[in-house]
């Protein structure tokens, strides 16, 4: 064994002088959780092993510290303006105790980052943004400001929590709630806005509190049998049922058409970009970002080039197939489902299929 | 069930955390208890060929968990004679039993006199513990 490609030694030594560290830090050490660099960042990559982290989520129930994420406040009377404006989906939709699945965007359409808005009160609203963009998107909003809005970022002063999988709700003692709502709720005495939203493809919650309430409300979660799960878990449980990872699958450069991200785009208002990609989806994008699922034994990781001119954006092993999955973009000509693919697997050629989205489906 | 931490005496050791079976001219080669540790748990093999030649030293296959890659580096020089199917087909194998069921390949070695440079159990935990 040599040169593990996936960190580097003296790369990760000089990065953890400045890593910023949730308040779930210590509880993260106490577990005995590998930790790793991300996005600025010191978090648990895994505690027991991914694999059966992401088979807890899938069947009983997992918990993500998620406080790296970036939680931004937009409030005021012409807040609403500043989000139609900035915002791909078409916000004034949702009322308050709604969320929506939403795209910042720039002038070519280019997805600057991809988030949720909470709209928490009648002028009021919460967005809950990758951690890698939250400076990026705090300024673009502040730049974006009009007289009667108010952007803050208060990121520093709420811990996360996602507890996920078909048995969450039940092991929190929750009432069922639609997807894509929240409302106030109290779990073992400690207060918490309870989000009806995830990045698993399954049931679950992401709880929001003070972050000196992060460690209480960790330990209880995990006593009503939650099985803490790391990032790693939580990459292949989103890549199993093709939620894009911005960074990854999408990112400044690729527009939301042609990563099929069309559905969170309100093409009927203005905001950023709407022009180019009103046009991209009249003559249709050049490329598309398709799902697959390797025929040959093989693991396709992020930039692996594929054969006729395509990309990997995201790769793995599917826990639940048992078999290497991945997304990219390809040629829109040669998108559909079914189609045979050749991904350059460190040289060697290996044979993919393209498969409708998403790639993992509960049996029902 | 992963395996307990473990250096078995009769084995050779490579820095780069592979092990060695010396066994006449033949030699089996695996990877070590730290080295499936550090991994995590394994979901892919991509074995040499049978027939194919080792170099000593440089990678002859990889190994990946979900996470990570890794590459293999042979101990010794030789020519393979036999890939490990069931690592191929239930790669965990390695993460299970490192020395026993999870050897990778079985070499015929065309410099035993190789074997001189390796390191023994303790040597190896000595680089373990200076890393």
């Amino acid at each position: 064994m040599a040169s593990q490609r996936s960190g580097a030694s003296l790369a990760s030594a000089l990065m953890a002088q400045t890593l910023q560290r949730t308040p779930l830090y210590d509880k993260h050490v106490a577990l005995g959780a590998r930790m790793v660099p991300f996005a600025g960042w010191e978090m648990p990559v895994s505690y027991d092993g991914v694999i059966p982290e992401h088979r807890a989520v899938r069947t009983d129930c997992g918990v993500f510290d998620v406080s790296h994420m970036g939680e931004l406040e937009v409030e005021g009377m012409h807040a609403i303006d500043v989000l139609q404006a900035a915002l791909s989906n078409d916000v004034a939709k949702r009322g308050v105790g709604d969320a929506q699945y939403t795209l910042l965007t720039n002038e070519r359409g280019g997805i600057v980052d991809d988030l949720i808005v909470y709209r928490t009160d009648e002028y009021r609203y919460l967005l809950i943004v990758n951690a890698s963009n939250r400076d990026t998107d705090y300024r673009w909003l502040m730049d974006r400001e009009v007289r009667g809005s108010d952007v803050r970022d208060v990121s520093d002063e709420y811990a996360l929590l996602a507890v996920q999988g078909p048995r969450s709700l039940e092991r929190l003692g929750l009432p069922e709630a639609k997807p894509f709502t929240w409302h106030m709720g109290e779990l073992d005495g400690i207060e918490v806005m309870v989000n009806r939203t995830g990045y698993t493809g399954e049931t679950g919650v992401e709880l929001m509190c003070p972050a000196e309430d992060a460690g209480t409300l960790w330990d209880a979660v995990v006593a009503r049998g939650s099985k803490p799960c790391g990032l790693g878990a939580r990459d292949t449980l989103r890549l199993e049922v093709c939620y894009p990872l911005h960074g990854n699958d999408i990112t400044p450069d690729t527009d939301a058409i042609s990563a099929g991200l069309g559905w969170t785009c309100a093409l009927d208002k203005d905001f950023t970009g709407a022009d180019e990609l009103r046009r991209i989806k009249e003559h249709g994008p050049e490329q598309k970002l398709v799902a697959f699922v390797m025929t040959e034994k093989a693991i396709p990781r992020q930039g692996m080039p594929i054969e006729g001119g395509g990309i990997v954006t995201s790769g793995s092993h599917s826990p639940m197939l048992d078999v290497g999955i991945g997304m990219g973009y390809v040629p829109a000509a040669a998108a559909q489902p079914d189609t045979e693919i050749t991904i350059d697997v460190r040289g060697r050629p290996r044979r993919a299929r393209i498969v409708k989205k998403p790639i993992y489906k509960k049996e029902t | 069930m992963v395996a307990a931490e473990s250096y078995p005496e009769e084995l050779k050791y490579h820095p780069e955390h592979d092990w060695a079976r010396i066994e006449g001219d033949e030699a089996t080669l695996g990877i070590t208890w730290f080295a499936q540790d550090a991994l995590g748990e394994l979901v892919h093999f991509e074995p040499p060929e049978e027939g194919s030649s080792v170099a000593k030293d440089e990678s002859y296959g990889e190994v990946e968990s979900v996470k990570a890659v890794s590459d293999l580096v042979a101990p010794l020089s030789g020519e393979v004679l036999e890939v490990n199917g069931k690592v191929v087909d239930a790669p965990e194998t390695v993460n299970e039993d490192p020395y026993g069921e999870g050897w990778l390949i079985r070499i015929r070695m065309s410099d035993p006199s190789q074997a001189d440079s390796l390191l023994d159990a303790a040597a190896y935990k000595q680089v373990l513990e200076s890393q």
